[in-house]
């Protein structure tokens, strides 16, 4: 194993800074993306339906 | 004619061509295609950090690679399909080309963004720079400025079809760009390093490094392919709304 703790995880050998910068705002775009994708989804539908269609509950 | 060639006769490819076929095939793909992103992500995470050892030149900064190379592959890749469609689209005149190729930009320019963001975050600890003008990222970002011009260019024309044509036209004019960002490395001396992996000789880095990158890479198809065919289906049914609408303002009209 690399790691001889979760400190020592976090800490990436001193480069937490640039590690977690690039996977935290990867993921932060990633989920605005699906996000989007929802709402886009959640639109149209209400506007073809007239909101008579199946909501999730 | 033998039979098998018959069997393929058979099936009339043009018939998933139509949106409204392909609608509900696209609809049954997308949570398998999800799932499998989540897959290939939770493995390719786990062996990136935990199983991949670290590197002895550049310690434990270059786990970005593990989401650096996958995503700047695929900003490539995916221009490259968002300009087949587009070509198909103008050939064939098929409708569901066009809906495929704006369906890949926004994904295709988000992959571009991580590439460039975690490429500065590999650049200033390694280089001593965020960012450099050098051949390799300067293509990149002209790249993403192709996506942008592809998505404002689609959304100035207000008919979507006459909007797909002219978008499709700025894909295939673009796509000369690509290769300008492979070989950059091999054409000029750039400050980015060389390819570490190539179809030609084996991948120079450990075994469990290039299993994490490989990982993450097929999870990043796995993504494109759920997140393109997802808003594809928005894009059909957007598309349906304004012929609806025509419909509707026709039946109001004085014939």
């Amino acid at each position: 194993m690399t790691w001889a703790s979760w400190t020592d995880f976090f800490a990436m050998g001193g480069y937490s800074l640039y590690v977690w910068g690039s996977y935290a705002v990867t993921a932060a775009v990633i989920l605005t993306e699906v996000a989007l994708l929802r709402l886009r989804r959640r639109a149209i539908l209400r506007q073809l339906t007239g909101g008579e269609g199946v909501r999730r509950p | 004619m033998n039979p098998p060639a018959l069997a393929l006769r058979r099936i009339n490819w043009f018939h998933y061509a139509s949106p409204q076929t392909f609608l509900p095939v696209a609809g049954t793909l997308v949570p398998w295609f999800a799932w499998a992103a989540a897959a290939f992500c939770a493995a390719g995470l786990y062996t990136g950090f935990f199983v991949a050892p670290t590197d002895h030149q550049q310690g434990e900064v270059y786990r970005i690679i593990f989401i650096h190379v996958p995503a700047a592959w695929m900003s490539m890749f995916i221009y490259l399909v968002m300009a087949l469609w587009a070509g198909v689209g103008l050939a064939f005149n098929t409708r569901l080309s066009g809906m495929m190729a704006s369906a890949l930009a926004p994904t295709g320019a988000l992959f571009t963004v991580i590439a460039l963001w975690t490429g500065s975050m590999w650049g200033k600890p390694t280089w001593g720079a965020w960012w450099v003008w050098d051949a390799r990222l300067t293509s990149e970002l002209i790249l993403l400025f192709l996506y942008f011009g592809f998505m404002a260019l689609h959304a100035a024309i207000d008919d979507p079809r006459r909007a797909d044509r002219a978008a499709a036209v700025l894909a295939l004019v673009g796509v000369v760009n690509v290769p300008i960002i492979y070989f950059s490395v091999k054409w000029w001396n750039t400050l980015h390093q060389g390819a570490s992996v190539g179809l030609t000789a084996a991948p120079a880095m450990a075994a469990t490094m290039f299993a994490g990158m490989i990982l993450m890479a097929f999870a990043a198809w796995m993504y494109t392919i759920a997140v393109s065919l997802h808003r594809v289906r928005s894009i059909i049914f957007e598309r349906k709304r304004d012929a609806d609408r025509t419909v509707q303002y026709a039946k109001g009209l004085r014939q």
